[in-house]
């Protein structure tokens, strides 16, 4: 086994994420199997290569700078236009901080 | 007129010639794509005012006497993590179900700068993860060519409308084959440009590093149209380069004889389909227009699938992190203290797919495992760039098959999760890469299913693409 039903729920907790037993079951399985096949990466011999973060090609360090010139952004009204709940200008979640 | 045969060039006429208005071509094409979406369940929404008010200023523009744009007048249909001001934009997901866009992804000013006309939003894989289009939380798409089968995805409604004709083009988003793939099951042609070839500004993000806009349409000229009228530098996507976008039309126009393609020798070890058949014979096709072909070595694909799902899991649980609960719509009943709200909030929103990628990239992003996955991936991916630029100092593009099968039945992969990302591997390959890619039409299977081929072809090398695809598909492809 690659992974333990106790190391699914650590993670689901690192991501936020609820999850049902049923689907602690599932996941467990299914990220058991796609681990498996990931071990694979162990064969191939990669001590003298740089990781690769992002797709890289010829340029100027600087090419993609831009002006540092202000420019108008979203507004308020706009930003909180999607929000489940806000007030006064602000987006509204529950009390995390006890008076 | 017969919208569902139109191209961008026929449209052009048809307004030139004062054949219908852009009104009139606007009015119809809602029309029929309305009518028609029960069969596929293609697009989840229209936009019929946003499409009148730029069809009327195609018009204006016409009567004045002014160029009304290369895209004057058409119908696209655009995949729903783009962002569409003002025209709610869902990415597949019941979280984003009610979500209002405040501003428009730039592929969409310049789409609509350029005389486009946006009629509606397109189905996909929820937040463009998956290969069949079936982790919608709206509900999947039905192949137009075999209404049993899936389009592919994740951009399956992009192309299923293009296929079924209830829009001219379309655009969608290509990660790890979410263009090419359901392009090739669709019978249509589909292209993921060199990474920052268009701005990512506006397209919700799943893998930064690995996401592009692009083109799907009925002919190769009309897929390098549109692509030309999205691309370019934009100060907004700091990943968008700076490099000046070549008339692809005019590059359509030279031959493709003397030009050189690769084969890649682990592509086609194991592919003994019809699918491999079908490509074989229109490499035959390439060769009779004369291409050179000779075969080529990529050593590293078989670590492809392995770092892909590392590098884009990883990405992923990151930017799913904003689904919290607090800014985008959905908000659990459950919640309770804050902690609450955010997982009880993404346990109800998230959808099965969603949640397995989440759980993965999470885990190999977690503590004492970076180096071993992540980082790994990392250097695989700088392998598999390797192989291929190696590969383009022999060769001017490299031919390969889009998917190992043509479209399969609904429901016949989706409880293997493994076995859907193993079929992944055709494509993953040119996107860890970065490289310009493509599927063409490739013929059909005895069924009647359509086969996709690939080209690939350097960075920013666009032209070479399309100018094979062109002469490919005017050669009749390998039919």
């Amino acid at each position: 086994m690659k992974i333990t039903e106790e190391q699914v729920r650590y993670v689901a907790g690192l991501a936020n994420l609820y999850l049902t037993d049923a689907e602690v079951k599932r996941f467990e399985a299914d990220l058991d199997e796609i681990l498996t096949h990931i071990e694979k990466l162990k064969e191939i011999d990669t001590s003298d290569i740089e990781p690769m973060a992002q797709v890289l090609y010829s340029a100027d360090e600087t090419a993609t700078f831009r002006p540092d010139i202000p420019a108008p952004c979203l507004s308020n009204r706009d930003a909180l236009v999607n929000a489940p709940s806000s007030g006064a200008g602000y987006f509204k979640v529950p009390k995390v901080i006890e008076r | 007129m017969q919208v569902s045969s139109l191209t961008i060039g026929s449209v052009k006429r048809g307004l030139l010639d004062r054949e219908f208005s852009a009104v009139e071509l606007a009015t119809e094409a809602l029309r029929y794509a309305e009518a028609e979406n029960a069969k596929t369940n293609a697009f989840l929404r229209f936009s019929p005012e946003r499409a009148l008010a730029l069809a009327k200023r195609v018009d204006a523009k016409l009567a004045r006497g002014e160029n009304p744009g290369p895209l004057a007048g058409v119908p696209v249909a655009v995949k729903d993590v783009i962002l569409t001001r003002d025209v709610i934009t869902t990415c597949g997901s019941k979280l984003l179900e009610r979500y209002v866009p405040p501003y428009d992804a730039t592929a969409i000013v310049r789409l609509e700068q350029a005389g486009g006309v946006v009629i509606g939003k397109t189905n996909c894989d929820e937040f463009a993860m998956g290969s069949s289009n079936e982790n919608s939380a709206f509900g999947p798409v039905r192949n137009p060519v075999a209404p049993d089968r899936v389009p592919g995805g994740s951009s399956g409604g992009s192309a299923a409308a293009v296929a079924q004709g209830t829009a001219v083009v379309a655009l969608g988003s290509d990660t790890g084959g979410s263009i090419r793939q359901p392009a090739s099951f669709c019978g249509i042609a589909g292209v993921c440009p060199t990474y920052g070839r268009v701005s990512r500004y506006g397209l919700t993000a799943f893998a930064s590093s690995l996401d592009h806009i692009g083109p799907f349409a009925r002919t190769v000229k009309d897929a390098a149209v549109l692509l030309e009228a999205i691309a370019g530098r934009d100060s907004a996507d700091a990943t968008s380069a700076d490099a000046p976008v070549p008339n692809y039309t005019a590059a359509m126009e030279g031959g493709v004889a003397g030009l050189k393609l690769g084969l890649p020798r682990e592509y086609l070890s194991n592919l003994t389909s019809e699918t491999g058949d079908l490509i074989a014979s229109g490499l035959g096709v390439l060769e009779k227009l004369g291409c050179q072909v000779r075969e080529i070595s990529l050593p590293a694909t078989d670590y492809a699938v392995a770092a892909y799902y590392i590098i884009a899991t990883a990405e992923a649980s990151s930017n799913l992190a904003r689904y919290d609960g607090v800014r985008y719509t959905a908000r659990s009943e459950r919640s309770g203290a804050l902690a609450d709200l955010y997982r009880y909030t993404r346990g109800e929103g998230f959808g099965a797919e969603c949640k397995r990628r989440i759980m993965l990239g999470t885990y190999v992003l977690s503590h004492g495992y970076y180096d071993a996955y992540y980082l790994k991936a990392q250097k695989v991916r700088a392998l598999i760039a390797r192989d291929f630029a190696q590969a383009f100092q022999l060769v001017d593009a490299i031919i390969a098959p889009v998917s190992p099968f043509p479209a399969f039945r609904l429901g016949e992969k989706i409880d293997d999760p493994l076995a859907m990302y193993l079929s992944d591997i055709y494509t993953i390959t040119g996107s860890l890469a970065g490289l310009p890619c493509m599927s063409v039409p490739c013929g059909k299977t005895a069924e009647g299913l359509p086969v996709g081929m690939q080209i690939l072809t350097k960075h920013f090398d666009e032209s070479t693409m399309f100018r094979l695809a062109g002469a490919f598909e005017n050669a009749g492809g390998a039919a």
